[in-house]
């Protein structure tokens, strides 16, 4: 049960998440997304969701793909507004659907509290502007923090570069971004990786993610996409 | 050239504004060797061009990047571009010897902790007490996009600003109080313009350096008294 399934395709790995669910993606726009996990929550059509993620999608594929579906009803991320984020641009000045503004190492840091148990945090960041607002603030040893609350997932997203038949995962690069946080912080957590090797393969001491924290692993294709800035 | 904080301002007023990468030239002249500093996304990534050379011709900064990484390099090029390899900015870049990777929450835990020397960010206003405003122009049609700012301005031991000093309008972007939304309260410490450098002080903001502009000149532009 609380072993984690290599499994036989990216439809498998989706199966069964429901509509209202929360989804933590991981990536840092383009570096790191799940595309093929995404692809498949495509077709598998949960909806209603409420997706955690750095940003709020580039281009026409990977989370921006999943907006364009409708299938999304708020997002909570750090930068929405980019270069290519014209699907969700779109879809916000429409009202059709709700963001959450977290600044980027609060958004972090709720869900590695969420993974680690922690029920909530005192953090500087965003003490005295209108993220604050609101919120309880306490003073310690003369400095101001604001109060900030966890953020857990139904599900976790994660891409990695490689896994183990048991589920530890290496990353590859500034790919990892958000993946190891959130691969703690989802009551299900499920891996994209280009590779499983056999349990005993991945040296011990490199293992960034470790099995406990993975459910479900399934092997896709190296993406090739067009990277930002680049010619 | 260094300058002490306390000393006189050091007035160049026979010769233009900065240029940009004048002004990228005079920040990084500033960045101490050895120390572990964040450029942010647009104009402070030129200052890479113009950071402290050790003894070995190679910068001598380690430079992080918040997605992920120490020991960045420069823009990546031709066949070593790598999509898994990118900069806050989501350009590739390059990684130098002796470069690590790690998670976000290490990589703000490296921020908020106080562990970074200094950061260079952009901003739309400062105030005579280093609250930044770089994030929000508060506009209603404008969408709210904050990334990593608000953890870069209260986290890293020095915030420099890189700015323009004034707006296309003529406005001095360095103010009594800030009318943008607050990325930060009293976090920077040194404003580098196009046609001054401040030190926010505790006793108020003091001129270190004017460009193109005499300090009288520039009092008279800045409605913040300004130490000279």
């Amino acid at each position: 049960m609380s072993r984690a399934q290599v499994l036989e395709s990216v439809d498998e790995a989706v199966a069964g998440i429901e509509d209202g669910s929360t989804v933590l993606v991981g990536g840092f726009g383009l570096a790191g997304m799940p595309f093929d996990l995404i692809d498949g929550l495509i077709r598998q059509g949960a909806k209603d969701l409420t997706i955690v993620s750095n940003n709020a999608g580039n281009g026409d594929v990977g989370l921006a793909a999943l907006l364009r579906a409708g299938q999304v009803r708020k997002v909570i991320c750090s930068f929405p507004r980019q270069i290519d984020s014209y699907v969700f641009d779109g879809l916000y000045r429409a009202g059709k659907i709700e963001l959450e503004v977290v600044p980027q190492g609060n958004l972090a840091e709720r869900m590695r509290a969420a993974g680690a148990g922690i029920g909530a945090f005192f953090t500087p960041t965003g003490v005295g502007t209108p993220l604050a607002d609101g919120k309880e603030t306490r003073e310690i040893d003369g400095r101001t923090y604001v109060l900030e609350y966890p953020i857990k997932g139904d599900y976790a997203f994660v891409s990695a570069y490689r896994a183990d038949t048991l589920g530890n995962l290496v990353y590859r690069k500034t790919a990892r971004n958000f993946g190891p946080v959130m691969a703690t912080a989802a009551t299900t957590t499920i891996a994209e990786v280009r590779e499983v090797v056999p349990a005993g393969e991945l040296d011990p001491e490199a293992v960034v993610t470790p099995s406990i924290f993975v459910d479900r692993i399934a092997v896709v294709e190296a993406r090739q996409y067009t990277v930002q800035g680049a010619r | 050239m260094t300058v002490l904080s306390s000393a006189a301002a050091v007035e160049h007023a026979d010769r233009g504004p900065l240029t940009t990468d004048e002004l990228a030239a005079v920040i990084g002249r500033d960045i101490p060797a050895g120390s572990y500093v964040n450029l942010g996304i647009g104009q402070p990534t030129k200052i890479a061009d113009h950071l402290p050379v050790g003894a070995d011709g190679q910068p001598d900064v380690i430079l992080h990047t918040e997605n992920g990484m120490l020991g960045m390099g420069p823009a990546a090029a031709g066949d070593d571009i790598d999509p898994d390899l990118t900069n806050a900015g989501k350009v590739p870049v390059t990684e130098l010897p002796g470069a690590a990777y790690f998670h976000h929450a290490d990589s703000f835990a490296m921020m908020r902790g106080g562990h970074l020397d200094v950061c260079v960010l952009g901003a739309y206003q400062v105030s005579a007490r280093g609250d930044l405003a770089n994030w929000h122009t508060g506009k209603p049609d404008a969408i709210p996009a904050v990334g990593g700012a608000m953890d870069l301005a209260i986290g890293a031991k020095d915030v420099y600003v890189m700015m323009t000093l004034f707006t296309k309008n003529g406005e001095s972007k360095l103010v009594a109080d800030c009318t943008y939304p607050l990325t930060g309260v009293a976090c920077v410490s040194r404003v580098y313009t196009d046609h001054a450098v401040f030190d926010i002080q505790p006793d108020g903001v003091r001129v270190l350096e004017t460009y193109g502009i005499t300090l009288a000149d520039l009092q008279g532009r800045v409605d913040v008294p300004l130490l000279g």
